[in-house]
């Protein structure tokens, strides 16, 4: 209740300000969008299926690349991990990429895919896939030996060990790398489909910047933040609640 | 070192002669009193010969953690390893499951060589060592999967095994819902359900309250009679060596060798309780404790004990 009202009084007052400005008419709407200019963008760019459509487009690009860079990722991390040889090499270079813009590889993606569906899935992979490496990585060394020992003693090696102990075990540590995936994924479909028009929320908001529609282009930045929001407060959220009921853990913050 | 200088006649219902240092001796049966020494069969359920195991710490130098074991385990024995912390007493129950490989020497089980894990040797840890993703069953039923039991035959034998250990009710629950007694035995159900010739236990009671440990003493004794497995059990608690085990074997501290052996016929049951336990383990605690002594000294001195890990490779 108190977090409630705390929220209420934050969200409530920013709001105000936002009326306030635009009451004021300091600037012209087509500098300064008004609340209700972005909400009648809101109403209408759902009721043409607009944003429908460029949700779905755009939910479905992120979870195709993230769901490769989730898979390469814990492949790549358990590999990293467990080879003190790569754990030296590739380990340093994995950290020192993760500095880069994933979108520094559009003009490379874009030579290589075409200007196609790829590219943007390899723009949106090279985001996430070092964040999930790594947490597997470090998640790997993080979860107790134990496990894996007692893993192999009950007679499970190789895929099995895998699957059934190693992954399992880590997930718990591998939790908030997943979700520092997703946020570089999302970030850089968006960012991707700024730079290609081919539907999707990223495009509909650069529509919004060629029309001059600010009323538009801060509508569209609404629904990547909710997605984003709903996505880490709904999916991930879940998935923390889910594995502190089993392992009697605080959830992971 | 005079093996019987302590022994009191009489009152430890074993002869005196049978505790034999064993540095370079041959072991076989050596007593001559305990009739079920001589029945052992050609090959032993459990040998070790000569099995040595040197590490190199960080600063770089190398150390040896155990010495020349030599070791044998008769099948249906309750074997009890005692020995001061850092006598590498864990790491040799590592080498027997096959979680790591000793620098020299044979782990030898039914004769064949040990060369990696394998189900007829479950290791109990002394704590955690249960799937906290699973539930009890599915800890239980771990062993089983891995070999590729049908999911019924699975079934059935999980809820045997945990009516063996009074936890049936608790099949759903996770582990953390469990108290630390029944987390051991689901432990015990879980290594029992594969079907192991020998358990290898490594303090698996030393993290739990007296009463609870009281009980499972119990509950582990009236299982390995009913399933006449082999037990090799590590403990630094002296009684509960001598509460539970047919023989207790003396470890050196570092480099860990075997000092002595002791066999005990006392009557089962047993309880810690029992005089002759505390008298029996009298005998054994005066030569464990300049053991102890060698092992606080060298505490003292390092200030930091380079403790033996078990899962350090060597």
């Amino acid at each position: 209740m108190k977090r409630a009202s705390k929220y209420l009084i934050f969200y409530g007052a920013l709001f105000g300000v936002w009326v306030l400005l635009a009451k004021l008419k300091i600037w012209p709407p087509y500098l300064f969008p008004t609340p209700w200019g972005v909400w009648e963008e809101l109403y209408t760019g759902f009721q043409d299926h607009t944003y429908w459509i460029a949700i779905a487009v755009s939910m479905k690009r992120v979870l195709v690349g993230y769901g490769i860079s989730v898979v390469l990722g814990m492949i790549l991390g358990l590999g990293i991990s467990s080879s003190k040889f790569l754990e030296e090499t590739m380990g340093g270079l994995l950290v020192s990429l993760q500095s880069l813009p994933s979108i520094c590889w559009w003009p490379l993606a874009l030579l290589w895919f075409g200007l196609s569906q790829n590219a943007i899935l390899f723009v949106v992979i090279m985001g996430s896939l070092l964040s999930v490496t790594l947490a597997m990585e470090d998640g790997r060394k993080q979860m107790p030996k134990i496990f894996g020992q007692a893993g192999r003693n009950l007679g499970a090696k190789g895929f099995k060990l895998f699957w059934y102990v190693l992954l399992p075990a880590s997930l718990p540590f591998i939790v908030s790398g997943l979700k520092q995936g997703w946020a570089f994924a999302w970030r850089s479909l968006i960012t991707a489909e700024m730079l290609y028009m081919s539907m999707g929320l990223g495009q509909v908001l650069m529509m919004g910047r060629d029309f001059s529609n600010m009323s538009a282009v801060i509508a569209v930045m609404f629904l990547i933040i909710a997605i984003g929001y709903i996505i880490d407060g709904v999916v991930f959220k879940a998935m923390e609640r889910h594995l502190q009921n089993k392992w009697g853990l605080a959830p992971a913050s | 070192m005079s093996a019987n200088a302590h022994a009191v006649p009489g009152r430890f219902p074993v002869p005196a002669a049978p505790r034999v240092p064993a540095h370079g001796t041959k072991l076989g049966p050596v007593s001559v009193g305990d009739p079920e020494l001589h029945v052992a069969a050609p090959v032993s359920k459990v040998g070790l010969s000569e099995i040595c195991l040197s590490y190199r710490t960080q600063s770089g130098e190398r150390l040896l953690a155990l010495d020349r074991i030599n070791l044998q385990v008769r099948a249906g024995e309750f074997l009890c390893i005692v020995g001061p912390s850092g006598c590498g007493k864990s790491t040799l129950l590592h080498l027997i499951a096959g979680l790591h490989s000793q620098t020299s020497g044979q782990v030898l089980v039914d004769g064949h060589p040990v060369d990696g894990p394998g189900t007829d040797r479950i290791l109990i840890f002394q704590e955690h060592g249960l799937f906290p993703w699973l539930t009890v069953a599915e800890n239980v039923e771990f062993g089983m999967k891995m070999k590729g039991i049908p999911k019924a035959e699975r079934q059935e034998k999980m809820r045997h095994y945990l009516r063996l250990v009074h936890l049936a009710k608790f099949e759903k629950s996770y582990i953390h819902q469990l108290s630390g007694g029944m987390r051991q035995r689901v432990a015990i159900a879980r290594a029992l359900a594969t079907e192991p010739d020998v358990l290898l236990m490594d303090e698996p009671f030393a993290a739990l309250d007296a009463q609870t440990r009281d009980l499972l003493h119990d509950e582990l004794e009236r299982i390995w009679s009913e399933t006449g497995r082999t037990i090799i059990f590590v403990t630094h608690n002296v009684r509960e060596a001598v509460r539970l085990g047919d023989r207790v074997v003396l470890l050196t501290f570092r480099p860990g060798r075997v000092k002595s052996e002791f066999p005990v016929t006392l009557p089962r049951p047993r309880s810690l309780e029992d005089p002759e336990v505390a008298l029996a383990a009298r005998e054994v605690l005066d030569e464990l404790r300049d053991e102890i002594n060698r092992s606080l000294e060298a505490e003292y001195q390092e200030g930091v004990k380079p403790r033996i890990e078990p899962g350090v490779e060597a």
